[in-house]
């Protein structure tokens, strides 16, 4: 057949006389992965390394050193910043756990009409980049914000919420709740209810059988999404940054570098420190949830019972709902304002409503607009194209190192993006564009690029899901009828592939275009900056901040828009193979 | 302790606008061992968790000893409950699952160590004490759910299919055990099951349910000779029923097969009813006719080892009948004309 590869067995080459070692088959895949590696190595390992390296070097000479790290404990600012990190990402947990608890217990637990709402609200903060929400938060809960003043006017009093750490971990655990609400409502609705009537049966009840049966048993969610939400705030840039909280770890490497230069080794000090913190929490957790698989839901058996709720239990659970959702919703509401508003402040609300700063934001930040759909569309196509060779090469191929491939792509969700971005400015740096001759570092690619290899971990995982549902018989059938590898990958794999990819590219896309931390590290001109920087940047004046609330709703919306549209991809490809699989 | 009884008055449940329990009259004495046996949906569990107050409130009224625990909350009523599933709390190790209730109850720790350790002892596993449930065999976390349970000593002991995820020789050891276990103690239970041979062999006395009513209660022999309805005779066993009518002749009777064949009742036997219930093995082949025989033919045949089963068109429908087998002796044939010789002297009229 003509398919068939070579002119075999004529004219032996100079390849065929040498030892077969030195020559191997390579297969195109082999190539792609090799290629994908190649990338990974010098997008995420170098960098990192890099970064690592320079921490450990004296920065006059080079050689090895531990100075770095003892002029960073010697410092009391620095000593202040590591301890204030650690005590913000605690406390955001606790409020967090306080608001994710009693939201999760009601849900799965009793018979509550607004369970859905809940379950669904309970996403849309993240669908909000928190930065965005800490300049709102302030005009509701700052010292003069809606609430204080209401609260000194009526009652003679403030409530400090927002001052310093305070608003950090407000926003924070405002922003970053739902991890806890996903992962705890999943582990409680996976208990059985036998466990809790067992429990009930021996004598125990309400909030004792609580704490000693149903909390132990949601333990493992629970921790999984308490280890999340203490990483991301550890490694949070924007929000300290726009409240002007500088004396934590994320903002004081953004202010070194930024304002003492690429060679200060004190940035680089903070980001071992940053990864280390994330791995070891990561690991933690493991650690904890190790052989603690409780999910005990019998087959045919239901999860936990629900209870219909008395008149004042009712009353209640409404009433710490709705109070829970006006906090959550305040940052969303807030910017509205904001963004609607002429005048606010020393007052509840605006003094006025206008449409003069979506105006005005749609004239000062069409580059940022442009710019940011450039950026995340270019990160997210190389993510999906990336992620499908990977998933491709990891599920049906047996390519030497391909686990490996799959653990690469995947250890950028443990590198901060702070990290990242002093990491491309080192190494960059070095190195000049081809033709233009400016330095790499600042070139605009360079931000696509680090969007990619952050967005990366999400999109392989969607592919990996979209490919773990194509069959491997539709894949042997069109080879069987004489396809080659690449004309099947082509013609029948990629496209039954379809939806989950898309929903990749599209969570990708609306998470891309709002991260600020590593963009902020690398954005060298106003020019180059996308939307999440432009928001940045408007927030720092008070007569920008109507603009840049109403660029915040867009941002909102860009996400609100790619998280339904990527759910209604999944679900919409779920059916399609779901009746197709019926026959 | 006292044995307390169990008396169920007139308990109707429904799920939403489902009734499932329609109605359920009881009474279960001190001590006794009881099985609530009945095919899957017919209400047993639910009759059971009604008693230990998990579902929908019923109406009517639950007694234990002379207190109505209808509208109790479950954590008040001292009850004991073995789970299908164990339900044994996997992030506690045995001896914590075992002293749980006595925790609850607020007692010393110096108390609860020995009664958890005399708890082990009773079902035999005290070397396991320190394991981790995920770390026991299923029928070691049966065992381990029983102590859990009886620990706390309660009134009336309830188990709901307890056997049904062991396999099939495990469950025979442990449905002795657990007969053991409960004459050693004494309590009250209540045996779910919806497999009539461990109804048969461990219970004192049991309940038939279908579709929420209570068929038939007695002991497994009573409900087997002399069932009280084609369900319960159908149910325990294998029956053949046969349609037709009594005629009453002076002090004989006699029953007419739709076929116009007779089969004399013994004296004294309920003498109205259109069915006849004959059990596989009081009916005997042969070749010549006789007194209380049907004409037959036989349609398939079973070697089941100890006995051969047949299956025989006669008396207007098919009849299943046991022989019993020896060495050599080839019996019936497939299609062969038979007579079916019935002993009706323990034949139940419907
Ligand atoms: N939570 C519930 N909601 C609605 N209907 C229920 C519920 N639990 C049970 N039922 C219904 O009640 C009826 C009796 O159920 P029950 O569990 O008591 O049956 P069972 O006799 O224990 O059966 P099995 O042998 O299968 O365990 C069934 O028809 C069942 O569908
Ligand atoms: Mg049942």
């Amino acid at each position: 057949m003509s398919l068939t590869s070579s002119s075999d067995g004529q004219r032996p080459g100079l390849a065929d006389r040498l030892p077969s070692w030195l020559v191997p088959n390579l297969s195109g895949l082999h190539i792609i992965a090799i290629m994908i590696a190649l990338l990974l190595i010098g997008l995420l390992l170098v960098p990192v390394a890099q970064v690592m390296i320079v921490a450990f070097q004296d920065p006059a000479t080079g050689a090895a050193t531990l100075q770095n790290f003892v002029d960073f404990f010697g410092s009391a600012l620095f000593r202040e910043s590591s301890w204030n990190s650690f005590y913000v990402s605690a406390m955001s947990v606790v409020v967090a756990t306080a608001i994710a608890l009693p939201l999760a217990y009601i849900t799965t637990r009793f018979h509550f009409s607004g369970s859905i709402l809940i379950q669904s609200l309970g996403f849309i903060p993240l669908i909000m980049p928190p930065f965005v929400g800490a300049v709102a938060m302030q005009l509701i809960f700052g010292r003069n914000g809606t609430v204080n003043l209401i609260l000194r006017d009526n009652f003679g009093f403030s409530i400090p919420f927002m001052e310093g750490l305070n608003g950090v971990i407000l926003v924070q655990s405002i922003h970053y709740f739902p991890f806890i609400l996903i992962n705890l409502s999943a582990s409680l609705r996976n208990i059985d209810r036998s466990m809790e009537e067992a429990a009930q049966n021996l004598g125990s009840h309400g909030l004792r059988l609580f704490r000693r049966i149903v909390f132990p048993l949601a333990m493992p969610g629970y921790i999984a999404g308490a280890a999340l939400v203490f990483i991301k705030v550890f490694d949070d840039l924007g929000t300290p940054l726009l409240l002007n909280v500088n004396n934590m770890l994320a903002p004081q490497a953004f202010l070194r570098i930024s304002s003492i230069g690429i060679s200060d080794p004190m940035g680089y000090v903070i980001s071992v420190i940053l990864v280390v913190f994330s791995v070891l929490s990561l690991w933690a957790s493991f650690l904890f949830m190790r052989g603690k698989d409780y999910a005990t839901v019998q087959k045919g058996g239901g999860g936990i019972a629900k209870r219909t709720l008395k008149p004042a239990e009712k009353a209640l659970a409404y009433g710490t709902v709705i109070f829970i959702l006006l906090l959550v919703l305040s940052p969303h509401i807030g910017l509205l304002l904001l963004s609607f508003g002429t005048i606010w402040s020393f007052a509840p609300l605006p003094d006025g409503y206008t449409l003069q700063n979506y105006i005005t934001m749609w004239e000062g930040s069409k580059t940022f607009i442009m710019n940011t759909i450039l950026y995340a569309g270019i990160a997210a196509t190389l993510d999906v194209i990336i992620g499908t060779a990977i998933a491709y090469i990891v599920i049906r191929t047996n390519i030497f190192g391909r686990k490996a491939l799959d653990y690469l792509a995947t250890a950028a969700l443990a590198v901060p993006g702070v990290v990242l971005g002093i990491g491309y400015l080192r190494t960059f740096h070095q190195f000049d564009v081809p033709f233009t001759g400016e330095p790499m570092a600042s070139w605009w690619v360079i931000i696509a690029l680090a969007l990619m290899i952050r967005r990366l971990p999400y999109a392989l995982r969607a592919c990996t899901a979209a490919l773990q549902q194509v069959s491997l018989a539709l894949e042997e059938a069109a080879e069987s009828l004489g396809a080659t590898k690449r004309r099947t990958i082509q013609k029948v794999v990629v496209p039954l592939m379809t939806g989950g990819i898309l929903a990749g590219f599209v969570t990708s896309f609306a998470t891309a275009a709002v991260e600020l931390s590593a963009t902020i590290m690398l954005v060298s001109s106003n020019n180059d900056a996308p939307l999440a920087y432009g928001i940045y940047l408007f927030m720092q004046t008070p007569s920008g901040r109507g603009a840049g609330a109403a660029l915040g709703i867009v941002a909102v919306i860009v996400v609100a828009i790619g998280t339904i549209a990527s759910q209604i991809i999944i679900e919409r490809d779920k059916k399609l193979k779901a009746s197709s699989g019926d026959h | 302790m006292e044995k307390k009884g169990i008396k169920i008055e007139d308990v109707h449940l429904s799920f939403g606008s489902t009734e499932v329990l329609k109605g359920v009259n009881l009474e279960i004495k001190p001590g006794e061992f009881f099985a609530f046996l009945g095919p899957s949906g017919s209400g047993k569990s639910t009759l059971l968790r009604a008693i230990a107050g998990f579902g929908p409130d019923p109406r009517g009224r639950i007694l234990i000893g002379n207190r109505d625990v209808v509208g109790m909350s479950p954590w008040t009523r001292n009850v004991g409950m073995v789970f299908q599933s164990y339900a044994l709390w996997p992030h506690m190790s045995v001896r914590d699952n075992v002293g749980f209730g006595l925790k609850e109850r607020k007692l010393p720790t110096s108390q609860i160590r020995p009664k958890v350790d005399a708890a082990l002892d009773l079902v035999d596993l005290s070397h396991l004490a320190d394991r981790m449930p995920n770390q026991l065999s299923g029928g070691q976390q049966q065992r381990i759910a029983l102590a859990r349970t009886v620990v706390v000593e309660p009134e009336v002991l309830l188990l709901d299919e307890p056997l049904s995820n062991l396999d099939a020789s495990l469950r025979v050891q442990m449905r002795r055990e657990l007969l053991r276990l409960q004459r050693q103690l004494g309590l009250t239970t209540i045996f779910v099951t919806h497999d009539q041979e461990e109804a048969n062999t461990t219970s004192d006395r049991m309940a038939v349910l279908d579709g929420g009513v209570i068929q038939q209660v007695g002991t497994p022999q009573e409900l087997y000779d002399t069932p009280a309805n084609l369900f319960v005779a159908n149910f325990l066993g294998t029956a053949n029923i046969l349609e037709g009518r009594v005629e009453v002749d002076g002090a004989d009777a006699r029953f007419v097969t739709k076929t116009g064949d007779p089969l004399s009742l013994p004296k004294g036997a309920v003498t109205s009813g259109s069915n006849i219930v004959l059990r596989p093995q009081n009916i005997s082949i042969t070749k010549k006719a006789g007194a209380n025989a049907l004409e037959g033919k036989i349609l398939h045949k079973e070697f089941l080892g100890s006995q051969i089963r047949y299956l025989v068109a006669a008396g207007g429908t098919e009849i299943v009948v046991d022989q019993s087998h020896s060495a050599g002796v080839d019996g019936f044939d497939t299609g062969a004309l038979v007579h079916l010789q019935a002993n009706t002297s323990g034949a139940v009229v419907l």
